[in-house]
Order: structure tokens, then sequence, then C-alpha cells
């Protein structure tokens, strides 16, 4: 936003506004509707976004809603991989980790979806993806297949999409210790993909991605963030309009 | 209406009834049609009458307030077999199934409970949209999850 001249209210958390004092995110919405030209929102539930954009009578972005969506994280991501490869049909893409909590998931696949990709989903089995991500995957005739085990997958992936485990969702912390460090993208793992597979992950990692890999031809992350910045410039741009030049 | 065994209830002059509900569900199509019996106007209803087409059944007829067939199409989340008979001098002047509507505000509450319909402060009514109708299979707007029969039931408190 300021790169494009513009300028930010910002806060980070709940505890900079006036929900600490228990306002309710439709208060919160209507007065920030009344001070800015676009709403940027990230929030804890699912379907805030949405609810808030119901609210404003300013455009409202998406920024992630609870284990929802994460439109614009998706769109970074194909403007990532068209960078590499020039094209997004005809790809293989393996996604590992947990398909079942994390938002990036949803919205790369819905994304994805109106290309013509072949897709490797690979997690442990706790964190399959859930009904909704499956329904929408066969209404839309997308082909896919599940493993628990990387190397299984590893060999025929253009892009290793890799997510991490969503701690902060998982409605029991049990549940979460028995999954933890179940798969980690390790130099031993890499060495049986293709010359030109990339790796890409949304960031932030934990451990899910040996660091010794950064350094291989295939990592892809640091770019991938790097780009969501002209992404989320463009978006901006052709949501308040403006000049070229 | 035609069959001696409904007129334990004498015609009603102008109004609707709502014919071949599921026997003992009568008490929850009102519910969905939003009527507690303090808003003044005449409400009868019969349960566990015999039925030639479902053994028994209920049957609910409100007199003197005219209901849109959004607000009756909602009748067909708890009884899918009604049909709606709409009377205007003792005459039936239209008669109709019961189909569930392709959008429902208000009435079901989303099973997620991180789904922003849940938060009580906030202005907002849980919406869901029909994605089918046989099985039924509802999707929460807010946040995608889908409810099937046995969800919607819950929430309507069916057991």
């Amino acid at each position: 936003m300021l790169r494009l001249g513009g300028s930010v209210i910002g806060f980070s958390g709940t505890e900079a506004t006036s929900m600490a004092k228990g306002e309710n995110l439709a208060d919160t919405i209507r007065m920030l509707d009344s001070y800015a030209n676009a709403i940027v929102i990230r929030h804890s539930l699912e379907g805030a976004a949405r609810f808030a954009a119901e609210v404003a009578e300013s455009p409202v972005i998406n920024a992630g809603d609870g284990s929802q969506n994460h439109p614009t994280q998706a769109m970074l991501d194909l403007y990532t991989m068209w960078r590499e490869f020039g094209t997004i049909d005809g790809l293989s893409i393996g996604i590992l980790g947990d398909l079942r909590y994390a938002r990036v998931v949803n919205s790369l696949i819905q994304a994805l979806s109106y290309y013509k990709v072949k897709l490797h989903l690979i997690s442990p089995e706790p964190l399959k993806p859930r009904r909704e991500l499956l329904e929408f995957m066969s209404s839309r005739g997308m082909a896919y297949d599940w493993t628990d085990d990387p190397y299984k997958a590893i060999g025929d992936v253009d892009v290793l999409y890799v997510v991490r485990i969503q701690r902060e969702r998982f409605p029991d912390p049990m549940e979460y210790e028995r999954v933890r460090g179940a798969y980690r993208v390790d130099l031993k793992l890499i060495e049986r993909a293709k010359p030109s597979m990339i790796i890409m992950h949304p960031l932030p990692r934990v451990d899910e991605v040996d660091f010794a890999v950064d350094s291989t031809h295939h990592a892809r992350y640091f770019k991938q963030a790097g780009l969501g910045v002209p992404l989320r410039m463009a978006l901006l741009k052709l949501i308040l309009g403006g000049d070229h030049e | 209406m035609s069959s001696k065994k409904e007129l334990i209830i004498s015609k009603i002059r102008s109004g609707v009834v709502i014919d071949h509900i599921p026997a003992g569900r009568a008490l929850l199509v009102l519910r969905m049609l939003g009527i507690t019996g303090r808003e003044g106007f005449r409400v009868a209803l019969v349960m566990n009458v015999e039925s030639g087409k479902l053994g028994i059944k209920d049957i609910v007829k409100v007199e003197g307030r005219e209901l849109t067939k959004d607000e009756l199409n909602l009748v067909a989340l708890v009884a899918p077999t009604a049909t709606v008979n709409i009377i205007r001098d003792y005459e039936v002047v239209s008669k109709f199934k019961v189909v569930v509507p392709d959008v429902i505000e208000g009435l079901i509450k989303c099973k997620n409970p991180r789904c922003i319909t849940n938060q009580q402060r906030e202005p907002i009514k849980s919406r869901f949209r029909v994605v089918s109708r046989e099985p039924l299979k509802l999707v929460c707007d807010y946040c995608g999850t889908i409810h099937d029969l046995g969800d919607i039931e819950k929430s309507l408190g069916i057991t």
C-alpha cells in the first residue's frame, strides 16, 4: 500500500483495537469503513471476511479467515508457479502437510481448479482434507490421489507445496502432539525429485522443511514470499482504480 | 376439505391449511413459520390422525394470516411430505407441495463452533445455501461447512 503511495491504518491484533474493550467485529468494521478506502482483514473465525464485506461499503480483502480461506496467498502461489514454468496447465503439484486446517490449501486448490493440473495430496491420515474440500474437488472434476508417504509422490511432482501443521487450529492439543513432526522435507527426500522440481511454502515454517534445503536450487519459498508484494500491489490497484503510469 | 376425519376441526374461512405433515411434527411446522400462538390469530393443530398416504399425519390450520410461499417452503425442512392449501372464502385457491427453498436464513445454527455466525455479539444471522434436496444438503454461506439432514434436525431439536 505504501509503495502505491497510499497510507495504512493498521493494527496487528485485537489488543490494539476497541475489540479489546468489547467492541464487536461489525462495529470495528463500520469504523474502519468510514476511515478507509479498502479494508484488509485477517480473523481467527471462519466467515469473518465475508461478514465484514457485508457490513462495509468499502471493498474488503480477505487476508485469511480461520482455517477456511486465504485467497491472496493462492494468487501469489499461482503467480509464482507461472513465473517459474510459464504455465500452470500440465503441472504436477504435490501438496504436503496439514490439509485439514491450513487455509492456504483450500484457496490454493480452489484456484488450481481453473487449470488442468495433476494433484498429489500428501498428509498424515488425521490431517486429510475435510469433506468440504474433497466434495469441492469432485464437483470440479479434479483428479487427485492421496498418500501419507512423501517418498511415493516426490518423483512425479513439478511443485512440492509444503504447509505447516496448524498447531493453533487443533481443537485438541493431544491430537497435535500425535501428528507433529510427521513429515519433513530434507535433502534425502529431494534427492529423488526431478531436477526442475521447486519447493514452495506459504511460511512461516517450523520444522517441516529442513534449513539445509534452503540453499538447494529447489527452494523457492523466499522468492514466493517476495512475489506477494507486487501481487498484492496489483490487487489493491485493481480494487481501488487510479491511473496507469 | 374432503375427508370426514379432517373435520375434527371446522373449515377455515381464509388462511392456510398445511396437510400431510409427518405425525408428531406439527409443532415444529409452527416453529418453522415463526408462529408462537401469541400473535392473536387462530391456529388449529391436529396430531396423529389417519391418513391414506402416510398412515398417520398431522395437520395445521392457520386462519387470518397470509403466509408467503417462501415462508411456507421452510416447512419442507421438517415436513418434506407436506402440502399447502391456501383458502379464501372457504375455497381452496391454490395448492402446492412444499419444496426446500434455495436459501435458508436464521433458522438453523451452523455446527462449526468457529463460524462467525455463532458469535453472540455480532449482528449476523446464519445463512445456508441448499446444494442438494435429495438427499438434503446445505452449505453455510459464511464458513462453507456442509450440513446433512442429521445436522439440520439436530439444530432444529428433532431427534
